[in-house]
């Protein structure tokens, strides 16, 4: 075990500031990636369902 | 029942439908286990402190930047041999998450160079390349945005793509050279740290759940493309049928 | 087969002599592109030397590219385009011969505007010459390239600009050789090993890009 405390962890030995600049900002790209896949495949859904009823009218 | 029982758009949607979670779920494990190893196990450097933590996602991001492309290439070239629509759906399904990597691997090498070279920017020969890859992914993906013909843009695309992998390697070695010419403009360079066991085993695994998560995204997109493309055939309406 | 060859380039050619605008406006891109570093960086004719080469091969690729995206769209537009990929004429040497046509008319201009640009930037005699040789090996892989981004951004919309996202980050070895052959004769390390990675280069485009973007081509027209 390196840490002796969380705040010891969050600090990671004066490096903090570069070490969770990089895990943040990896961990944000793929939330995004992965939220704007599952809202694209939503939206596919529902205008494949509104074209369908639109040409059962 | 064989393998290009799935090859065929249709029942390619059921079996990624299936497997989808399984593969989230891998990558979510993968990458636990693989921070914890990061961030518990893997002892402090010595030369570098606790900056080389950034190591464990830049160098697998890199290498997915790379590995992506090559298979997208690869997708191609089985498509244009072979005129088989769900490779073209695989590339195109792939190019987004690789140039996400390539983001990914770009900024942390910034934000690992900052403290350990004393700049966010260094025109070193994987980070200059890694750059140029980034311009080949936002080119390729360009071109289909801008292609609204789905055959056109499928054929066009793989052929820009098989181009850049031929290129790559080229544009590799000629950064490099440039790089080693230039020598004296450059900021001393730290060398890498000596490859602990732990590391590389920490790199592995995030490089593992790297490509669990990518097949899952890919599958994902790949799923959205067949329902755009197959929306007149009978099975999609029965599908959206059974749904609502 | 070689006729076929020496017919696209000679319609090239005419109707390049005929629209002698159109080639003139990319030399004059390439000139003014050169001239507004000096009045960016500044005038001390040290760093001028410096940047020199850099500068010229830059401002080459990008006045090659103004001119690319007409490669084929003018035969596209009226219709003859699609007649010379249906011939019984294979695609590649249509390619090669309008790639060639296009070094003809922008790259060879450019290799004869290049030395006054050069004394502009206090380059020597010795690495003008070297300049010259690196253009001479390296504007056709600009144009051969190039043909593939043409080919596949024919009749898009915006399609200029794509050719250029495209297309760029290809040209990357030719500028980094071509350039750096000019830098070394200038830091006395020798031109030679950059001109001849140029020259495997410029083999390698010439083997494979018209094969390319022959394919590309027939993409875009069907």
């Amino acid at each position: 075990m390196e840490w002796a405390s969380w705040s010891d962890f969050w600090h990671m030995g004066g490096y903090g500031f570069y070490v969770w600049g990089s895990y943040g900002v990896t961990a944000v790209c793929v939330a995004i990636e992965v939220l704007l896949l599952k809202r694209a495949a939503g939206d596919t859904r529902r205008r494949l369902k509104r074209m369908r009823q639109w040409e059962e009218q | 029942m064989n393998l290009y029982t799935y090859a065929s758009p249709a029942n390619f949607y059921i079996l990624a439908g299936k497997l989808i979670p399984w593969f989230a779920w891998g990558a979510g494990l993968f990458t636990a286990w693989g921070l914890y190893i990061a961030f518990f196990l893997a002892p402090t450097d010595f030369q570098q402190s606790e900056a080389y933590r950034i190591i464990f996602i830049h160098v697998p991001a890199a290498w997915m930047s790379m590995f992506i492309y090559l298979v997208m290439a690869f997708w191609g070239a089985i498509g244009l041999a072979f005129n088989t629509r769900l490779s073209f759906m695989m590339a195109r399904a792939l190019a987004p998450t690789g140039a996400i990597f390539t983001f990914i691997a770009l900024w942390t090498g910034a934000w690992w160079g900052k403290p350990m070279w004393g700049a966010w920017w260094v025109w070193d020969a994987r980070l200059t390349s890694e750059l140029i890859l980034l311009f080949l992914y936002v080119g390729i993906i360009a071109l289909w945005a801008a292609i609204d013909d789905i055959k056109r843009g499928d054929r066009a695309g793989s052929l820009l793509t098989l181009i850049g992998a031929i290129n790559v390697p080229i544009i590799y070695f000629s950064v490099k050279w440039w790089n080693t010419l230039h020598q004296g403009a450059s900021v001393s360079l730290t060398k890498a740290p000596s490859m602990a066991a732990t590391m590389l085993q920490g790199m592995l695994i995030l490089a593992i759940a790297a490509w669990l998560y990518t097949i899952a995204v890919a599958m994902a997109r790949v799923r959205r493309i067949i329902l755009e493309r197959e929306r007149q055939s009978e099975w999609v309406k029965a599908l959206l049928e059974k749904e609502s | 087969m070689h006729r076929f060859l020496l017919a696209v380039l000679r319609r090239d050619l005419t109707l390049a002599a005929r629209r002698r605008g159109d080639w003139l406006i990319a030399q004059f891109f390439f000139v003014m592109v050169a001239s507004l570093f000096p009045l960016g960086v500044g005038p001390e004719p040290a760093m001028l030397a410096r940047i020199g080469p850099g500068v010229l091969w830059v401002a080459a690729t990008l006045a090659s590219l103004l001119s690319l995206s007409r490669l084929f769209a003018d035969d596209h537009r009226d219709g003859s385009l699609e007649h010379m990929v249906l011939s019984p004429e294979p695609t590649v040497l249509l390619v090669l011969g309008k790639s060639l046509a296009h070094w003809l008319i922008y790259g060879i201009p450019l290799l004869l505007i290049a030395p006054v640009l050069g004394i502009q930037f206090n380059l020597s005699w010795e690495a003008i010459r070297v300049l010259e040789i690196s253009l001479l090996l390296g504007t056709p892989i600009l144009s051969l390239l190039g043909g593939v981004g043409a080919a596949l951004t024919l009749g898009l919309r915006g399609g200029g600009v794509l050719l250029t996202l495209l297309i760029l980050p290809l040209y990357v070895p030719a500028l980094i050789f071509g350039a750096g052959a000019v830098d070394g004769v200038m830091a006395g390390t020798g031109a030679e090993a950059h001109l001849s990675l140029l020259g495997a280069f410029l083999v390698l485009s010439l083997m494979i890009a018209p094969w390319i973007a022959a394919a590309a081509l027939r993409v875009s027209l069907e």
